[in-house]
């Protein structure tokens, strides 16, 4: 009897940058982290990582000090609302641009 | 005429409106959400003097609507996919104790997978349950469709569930006409049900049967399961009648319909038909005028009644026809597409009947392209010893 | 397929109420002598900021093709910060015309070879007195001058209609003056 495969196709994605497109695109606020405040880039140790922790698009890396990855980054300011130091502040987008143009 | 241009939701909550419905119980899901939310704001502003009732699940909805019904006042919910499901075992309750409720069902695909995209599985799906089941064209069709629905409801006692194309008719906008409230309300008299919860006349409703008819505490013989429900058949056969005059009277009234079970465009002197349900019919239009202008006969017929099924009305249609293509935006699985096992078995009999196709399409919004219309229509009407008893798919991209 | 339909794509971003305005004109047009009157906002999940798109379909019959716009006749751009992202005048016919609220002049801006209008459609909402971004009365106006389908009075009070509650003489005033100073490019 031949060999039918069964169950070839269902919806399955693995986890990863870009799977909803480049949404840092629709950033209106941009999150800015101070280092001077920022209790793992101040003390060069693994600290609160907060950030990182409750980043729901996962683009703060955890690392000292933690970047932002702007890519995917969307703005939603949770970073800054959950930072123990206040050590970021949401800037707006379109100012961004400007400085960087 | 008041003309509005407003989305297809809007269309069936201003029907809702404009037919004094007094309890409304429903739960948000895309894309009927705008439906719930503008009814709201109806009863909130007081256009509309109803009790709107938030529940925590379309289970929850329908089952208030069948308490709202039982007490004899005028209920609505509205669903899709999904949420349709959920409520199933409600649904199979409400027609089963026939009460008069109607629904909206802006279709949508059924996970899994998810999606909240455009196809017709959520009421197919539902076909066998009993509910009466008109399908819209277009936004004139949702609010027309929704204020007869009422009508029907009551005249048969059976519930019924207007269906329509989810995103492409719940949130395209286009203008259509709000009929006049003194019109509606002398269409649709406020009425009383022939069995609702009353403390004058005490009574259990929809207490167990056991197989056996057996007598009732007065002596008198009480119908069986069985019984109760051969008596639903027969009305919802019997609605078939009750909808043609209900639809005569609205357009009489209101300028508007005359196509209860079907509605053909160009079908006449067709050797080939296309027939689906929803905004698709609407959409072939165009293909079969530029067929036409190939020089080939073609048709296309939107399906409006889907239960109960409008047999006569499918044969008068199709059965002197060559071929027969049937569009499906949804599927028997394992089977064939539900409206095409429909035809083809009311054609059986037929000493003379067409070859027919069935195609899939449109699953979970897949697009669907005019020329891929134009192209499976013309292969049909070319060739119709291709023709396949198995369903064909089109817009399949792996 | 039918050839009097006029097929017209909105670009913007979620939030920038492209289907407000495209609802707006589909308003003006179907009370100019349109009947045939479509609007299909973008199916799906949407947020603030994310590009989103409208099809408006006119005509003087009633339109029965519900499907998406592939080759446009005019496209209009409610935020120049999408052409980085988005292929606004993707399938534009060839005497096609893009509008498009950005500063500067029509022939800063090319989109292979079609007509383009533009407007400060940002500046001059500001100038009507409207808070800083609110850009989708002002674009009808430019709509308007750019492609003469729908008069400008009638846009008019359609806006003032649609944005009852909500500064409608000043929504007005910008597609006025947005309206005024719209300039339309050569080919």
């Amino acid at each position: 009897m031949a060999e039918k495969e069964y169950c070839k196709m269902i919806s399955r994605s693995t986890p990863g940058p870009g799977d909803g497109g480049r949404t840092g695109s629709w950033r209106v606020l941009r999150p800015i982290i101070d280092n001077d405040k920022c209790i793992p880039a101040k003390t060069g140790k693994k600290s609160c990582f907060n950030c990182w922790l409750y980043c729901p698009d996962c683009v703060v890396s955890k690392t000292i000090p933690p970047t932002i990855d702007l890519e995917y980054c969307k703005g939603c300011g949770i970073c800054a609302e959950e930072c123990p130091a206040d050590a970021i502040e949401m800037v707006s987008e379109a100012s961004q641009n400007v400085e960087e143009k | 005429m008041h003309h509005i241009i407003e989305s297809g939701n809007v269309a069936a909550a201003t029907g809702v409106k404009l037919s004094r419905a007094q309890v409304i119980a429903a739960y948000p899901i895309t894309p009927q959400t705008p439906l719930t939310e503008k009814l709201s704001e109806f009863v909130e502003s007081g256009e509309l003097d109803a009790e709107y009732i938030p529940v925590e699940s379309e289970h929850s909805a329908m089952a208030v609507c069948i308490a709202a019904s039982t007490a004899g006042t005028r209920a609505f919910t509205a669903t899709s996919a999904n949420g349709l499901l959920y409520m199933n075992e409600q649904l199979h309750w409400a027609v089963g104790a026939r009460l008069p409720v109607v629904m909206c069902v802006a279709n949508r695909g059924v996970g899994a997978p998810w999606t909240v995209w455009n196809d017709q599985q959520d009421s197919m799906s539902q076909r066998d349950v009993g509910w009466i089941q008109l399908y819209a064209n277009d936004h004139q069709q949702i609010i027309d469709s929704v204020i007869k629905a009422f009508r029907l409801a009551q005249t048969v006692s059976v519930p019924v569930m207007v269906c329509y194309d989810g995103y492409l008719l719940s949130h395209t906008y286009m203008p259509f006409e709000q009929p006049d409230q003194q019109k509606v309300d002398a269409f649709l008299p406020s009425f009383t049900p022939k069995h609702f919860l009353n403390p004058e006349e005490p009574g259990n409703f929809n207490t167990v049967t056991l197989p056996d008819i057996r007598p009732g505490v007065s002596g008198a013989i009480e119908p069986g399961y069985i019984e109760i429900r051969h008596n639903l058949h027969q009305d919802l056969r019997g609605a078939l009648d009750a909808y043609k005059e209900i639809d005569e009277e609205f357009a009489q009234e209101f300028g508007r319909g005359g196509n209860p079970f079907v509605e053909q465009y160009k079908c006449d002197d067709a050797a080939c038909v296309a027939v689906c349900i929803g905004s698709l019919s609407y959409q072939l239009r165009d293909v079969i005028d530029s067929l036409r202008q190939e020089g080939i006969k073609v048709g296309v017929m939107g399906v409006q009644m889907y239960r109960p099924f409008p047999d006569e009305a499918i044969v008068e249609a199709l059965a002197d026809k060559s071929s027969v293509v049937v569009f499906e935006k949804a599927l028997s699985y394992g089977n064939q597409g539900p409206l095409y096992g429909d035809i083809k078995s009311a054609l059986y009999s037929c000493s003379s009947r067409p070859r027919i196709q069935n195609y899939i399409l449109g699953l979970g919004g897949r697009e669907i392209q005019t020329q891929q219309l134009m192209d499976a229509l013309r292969r049909c009407c070319s060739s119709p010893d291709a023709i396949e008893d198995t369903p064909r798919w089109i817009g399949l991209k792996l | 397929m039918r050839k009097d339909i006029i097929e017209i794509r909105w670009h913007g971003r979620g939030g920038q109420g492209a289907i407000t305005a495209a609802k707006i004109v589909a308003n003006g047009a179907f009370v100019s002598g349109f009947k045939g009157v479509v609007m299909a906002p973008t199916f799906g999940t949407e947020r603030r900021g994310a590009p989103v798109f409208t099809s408006l379909k006119i005509a003087k019959d009633k339109i029965y093709d519900l499907s998406p716009i592939t080759t446009p006749d005019m496209v209009v751009v409610l935020d120049h910060t999408l052409l980085d992202e988005v292929d606004v005048a993707a399938g534009l016919k060839d005497d096609g015309l893009v509008v498009l609220n950005a500063p500067g002049a029509a022939s800063d801006y090319s989109f292979a070879g079609a007509r383009v209008a533009v407007a400060d459609v940002t500046a001059h909402g500001v100038a009507a007195g409207l808070p800083p971004g609110i850009v989708n009365s002002g674009i009808i106006g430019a709509f308007s001058k750019a492609t003469g389908l729908v008069d400008i009075d009638v846009l008019v009070k359609a806006i003032e209609q649609e944005f009852v509650g909500k500064k409608p003489e000043k929504n007005g005033a910008a597609a006025r003056i947005a309206y005024d100073n719209t300039s339309v490019g050569e080919k």
